[in-house]
């Protein structure tokens, strides 16, 4: 049963659909493994899949959710010590539909709490270990999503993106990570972070197994209990270009050549855009203005939506509670003990920025910033088909190194967030090993250009021939 | 030394006031999920995750609750915001399951109208919070020994409703807040109901000294949950800042919380009103944009308003002004008194027995009559209550109105007859006859007549003499001989007749 693991998700759905493995035994072979892995990958594993999904679209491939998606009845904590004890009433969507396709949930994984933060260590419940190198850090705050496909202890996740927190662990785990068009997924039973920019969407090992649960993620189109979610204007196809003739793609100057683009990430970028133009597709330099804004203007909209977001957990109706029975002493006790310093963080900043006398100057100083960032990928794809950047502007860190340096860990978003705020589509793949650890190339495409995008992701993941098997060095620790 | 000894000029002050109201939508359910709206029931029965703001839910906004609005926009000329937005209201409180309340804030989804001689400035939508419970003596939650919440009120659909500052005294804002009460429960959008807390009012009170154009400091009086708290309310409040302003002070701007029981006006707490309520645009909502279609369903749904009907009123039917008005801003007694008339009118409905002939041949029932016994006499018996509750039939009210003009029965056994009818129902004619109410026969009234004017030699003499008061003892005398079943009138024509005084 060990060489499952070394599958990608549909090839695992054909060994089940040629009877080969059931369903059962296939949960069981991850469960087993989710059970004791020590990655901190996992806060809880299920006990069981569902049976009879052989014959579902998704064939009972098991999946790993990011513990910020509320089950019914299954503990969801969003890895803040807040939530902890808490048993959502209800499923979110996502969840919903893909299980409805045949993708049981294996467990829930770890993340950075309430979703803030790039390297998984901002969790309550410990942090996550790369599989590539134990002393680093997986990404996040996708963290515990990534590095449990990345060794292999589930055959694909789901995880949610608000400024870069799926694509970018998804680069330092050497995976694809797909963050859809904003809308297109429904946000219902996503526990909240950033409102406006907050995505759900796949970490797989490679993109046919992340078209495949994008298929079945927009599949049902728009979700009457997400008002701002939207149908999706075609079917998600697998991807199966292998050429790039006649397309055209925009490298952003403003992100590719910024001065915190690691040499090795920044190798592995030109050498990625010279198989573009083996492969028969352009490759021309397009400027993005207000990108250098991105960052600026994101951190002070995502804090601001956030700290409204949080406002409910105020230990009155569910989760932790604290305090000596008087209402002041109950916020505050809750709420200073029940969040850690990166979400106090952003809640300070956010409350700051929407103050009377502060807000046209922060918030809607942003908001304008976001405006033209939009305007700036609307000109760029009038010229290009994609456009290209690094994913993340570094390799996999050191757990630890920057922990106590918030503005080094808010770069890690650098190259992610304009997509966010202008609401477009973008995937990152595999591009290489910088001195054995993986790098992240990020293709982003317009508004609902997910297929597009897909096919040239596609067309370059078969020409870099990334070795997608897991490195399993967690793993390792555990099945000797 | 001269002295110029200032008396204070008593300069006299005009008050300007504004009101705020808070209207309760009558929808099924709640304004952003799908749980019920209720009143009275267990508490915590109508809740789930999404009004009780669990992790990951969303609001999705009620299609009926915007209609609702809708039609209170129009009833109010109000202009639409082609796309209105929602916001976050942010403020902590038990009561408040977000931490925030979806409220509108820089583009409602109605601006300037009117109702009346008032102008409106805005009327947008919101969620109501939850009800919280203080147990001690203050109930509020400063001094309380515990407090409980309640959140099945907590998502209710609310239009708040602000009015420009156009009232000048008590007694005019009482009577707007009823023309607008009147009129949203013509729209049947709300049950307006103060005491039930579904209609909601603050008021917004300054003072100038008259013939002055600008605005005086304002101060903010909550809790006027009835029409006599808030006209007395704000009567206090004019008079409290009259006395500051004569006293050389200023009037602070502040939020006082009217207390009916000892008419006392206390401010609040500053920890309850300094909100920075850091607005910003809900991100989980789309704006607001009313399609065509949307409109033309409000528009076709809106009623004669009660401020039109009052109007027809008096000009169809030639009642008085405050009669019209009545009727009007009590739709249930303009429904009653048009029922009546219709009812009145000759008509082939069978089945309808003595009432439905005497229709056919008498003459008919004269509108302003009918108006005034439906809002002296059958508003006297019934109070509040609405008489489409009450045994009383529309159409016999108004046959008893018309059998009262024809002198088939006299004004005051006519009351005596609608006493029974509200008691038990049933057909004017019946009560009269079984009760042997009807007017005395001529001839039978001729004698009695007589027998009065033998008995009474005194008051003859004195109406020889031209003293017409003394016909009272002979009137009377009858009365009491036919216990009540002669037309004064009449009888005062018959004793003249028979003293030759024609
Ligand atoms: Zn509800």
């Amino acid at each position: 049963m060990s060489d499952l693991v070394e599958l990608s998700a549909a090839q695992a759905a054909e060994r089940v659909r040629a009877g080969e493995v059931s369903p059962d035994e296939l949960f069981a072979a991850y469960r087993e493994r989710a059970e004791s892995e020590e990655l901190g990958a996992f806060l809880t594993v299920s006990d069981s899949g569902a049976d009879d999904l052989a014959e579902t679209p998704l064939a009972g491939v098991p999946l790993a959710v990011k513990d910020i998606f509320c089950v019914e009845d299954v503990p969801t904590t969003a890895a803040s010590r807040i939530l902890a004890g808490y048993l959502p009433p209800y499923t979110a969507t996502a969840v919903e539909r893909l299980a409805a396709a045949g993708a049981p949930m294996l467990g829930k994984t770890n993340m950075d709490e309430f979703a803030m933060g790039s390297s998984n260590e901002n969790s309550a419940y410990g942090p996550v270990r790369n599989p590539w190198a134990l002393d680093r850090v997986p990404g996040g705050s996708s963290g515990g999503s990534a590095a449990a496909v990345a060794a292999g202890l589930a055959p694909w996740s789901i995880g949610t993106d608000t400024g870069g927190s799926i694509r970018q662990p998804a680069a330092l785990c050497g995976l694809v990570g797909l963050k859809p068009t904003y809308g297109s997924v429904s946000r219902y039973g996503m526990i909240a972070f950033a409102s406006s920019l907050d995505q759900c969407g796949p970490i797989t090992r490679d993109t046919t197994d992340a078209a495949l649960l994008l298929r079945h993620l927009v599949d049902g189109g728009h979700d009457r209990r997400d008002s701002t979610s939207v149908d999706f204007p075609e079917p998600i196809e697998l991807p199966s270009a292998e050429r790039l003739d006649g397309v055209r793609f925009g490298v952003v100057a403003e992100l590719a050549e910024a001065d915190t683009i690691e040499p090795g990430v920044k190798a592995l970028f030109d050498q990625t855009l010279a198989r573009i133009e083996e492969l028969g597709g352009s490759v021309e330099e397009i400027s993005l203005p207000h990108t250098e804004h991105g960052l600026s203007a994101y951190y002070v909209l995502a804090p601001a939506e956030a700290s409204a977001n949080l406002s409910r957990y105020d230990g009155v109706r569910f989760g932790m509670r604290a305090g000596d029975g008087d209402l002041l002493s109950l916020y505050e006790r809750t709420r200073s003990e029940g969040f850690r310093a990166e979400v106090k963080r952003r809640i300070m900043l956010g409350t700051y920025a929407l103050s009377s006398g502060y807000y046209e100057a922060y918030y809607g100083r942003a908001q304008r910033v976001r405006t033209k960032i939009a305007e700036d990928f609307r000109a760029a794809f009038d010229r290009v088909d994609l456009v290209v950047t690094p994913t993340s502007p570094s390799v996999a860190f050191r757990l630890g190194e920057r922990t106590q340096d918030p503005m080094a860990m808010y770069m890690s978003d650098y190259c992610t967030v304009p997509m966010s705020l202008a609401g477009v589509p973008a995937i990152s793949i595999p591009a290489g090993l910088s001195d054995g650890l993986p790098v992240g190339f990020q293709i982003t495409g317009p508004a609902f250009s997910e297929n597009r995008m897909l096919d040239a992701a596609h067309a370059l993941e078969r020409a870099i021939g990334f070795d997608t098997s897991p490195p399993r060095r967690g793993a390792q620790a555990v099945a000797t | 030394m001269t002295t110029v000894t200032t008396t204070a000029v008593e300069r006299a002050y005009e008050p300007t006031i504004g009101l705020e109201i808070h209207v309760q939508l009558r929808t099924r359910t709640k304004m952003f999920c799908g749980c019920a709206l209720s009143f009275g029931d267990e508490p915590n029965t109508h809740t789930c995750q999404i009004c009780l703001g669990h992790p990951g839910t969303l609001p999705v906004p009620n299609a009926e609750a915007i209609h609702f609005a809708l039609m209170i926009g129009l009833a109010l000329e109000c202009e639409l915001s082609p796309r209105s937005i929602f916001h976050r209201k942010n403020y902590f409180y038990p009561d408040l399951p977000k931490g925030y309340q979806i409220s509108q804030f820089d583009i409602p989804l109605w601006g300037h109208g009117r109702l009346g001689e008032v102008r409106v400035h805005r009327v947008h939508l919101e969620e109501d919070a939850a009800k919280l419970v203080h147990a001690g003596s203050s109930g509020r939650i400063h001094g309380a020994e515990a407090s409980v919440v309640d959140f099945n009120r907590g998502g209710t659909p609310l239009v708040e409703i602000v009015t420009e500052p156009d009232l000048t005294s008590p007694a005019q804002a009482g009577e707007w807040l009823r023309l607008l009460r009147a009129t949203l429960g013509r729209l049947g959008v709300s049950d307006v109901n103060m005491d039930e807390g579904s209609l909601r009012c603050d008021a917004n009170v300054s003072i100038r000294p008259v013939g002055t154009a600008d605005l005086g400091t304002k101060t903010e009086l909550k809790n006027m949950n009835s029409f006599r708290f808030l006209e007395r309310g704000v009567a206090a409040e004019i008079a409290r800042q009259e006395e500051i302003v004569r006293g050389g002070g200023q009037v602070v701007q502040e939020t006082l919380h009217y207390d009916p029981t000892s008419g006392t006006l206390t401010p609040l707490r500053s920890k309850e009103e300094s909100h920075d309520y850091r607005y910003f645009p809900e991100p989980d909502l789309v704006p607001l944009a009313p399609t065509e279609a949307m409109m033309a369903r409000a528009r076709e749904a809106l009623p004669e308003l009660p401020a039109a009907r009052a109007e027809r009123f008096e000009r169809e039917l030639a009642l008085a002004p405050e009669t019209a008005k009545l009727l009007a801003f009590r739709s249930e007694l303009g429904d009653f008194f048009e029922a009546g008339l219709a009812g009145a009118a000759p008509s082939d409905e069978g089945g309808r027995g003595d009432a439905g002939a005497a229709n056919g041949s008498g003459a008919a029932t004269d509108p302003r009559t009918l108006a005034s016994w439906i809002t002296v006499e059958l508003v006297s018996r019934l109070g509040d209550a609405n008489p489409a509750d009450s045994p009383v039939e529309p159409a016999a009210l108004a046959e008893l109105v018309r059998m009262v003009s024809a002198r088939e029965v006299s004004g005051s056994a006519a009351k005596e007859v609608l006493d029974a009818m509200a008691a038990e129902g049933g057909q004017p004619s019946s009560i009269v006859a079984e009760r042997g109410l009807g007017l005395a026969a001529a001839d039978e009234l001729g004698a009695i007549v007589d027998r009065a004017i033998d008995e009474n030699p005194d008051a003859v003499e004195k109406i020889r003499s031209g003293k017409n008061k003394a016909m009272g003892a002979i009137v009377g005398s009858v009365m009491r001989e036919t216990k009540g079943r002669a037309d004064g009138g009449e009888v005062g024509r018959m004793v003249r007749e028979r003293l030759g005084l024609g």
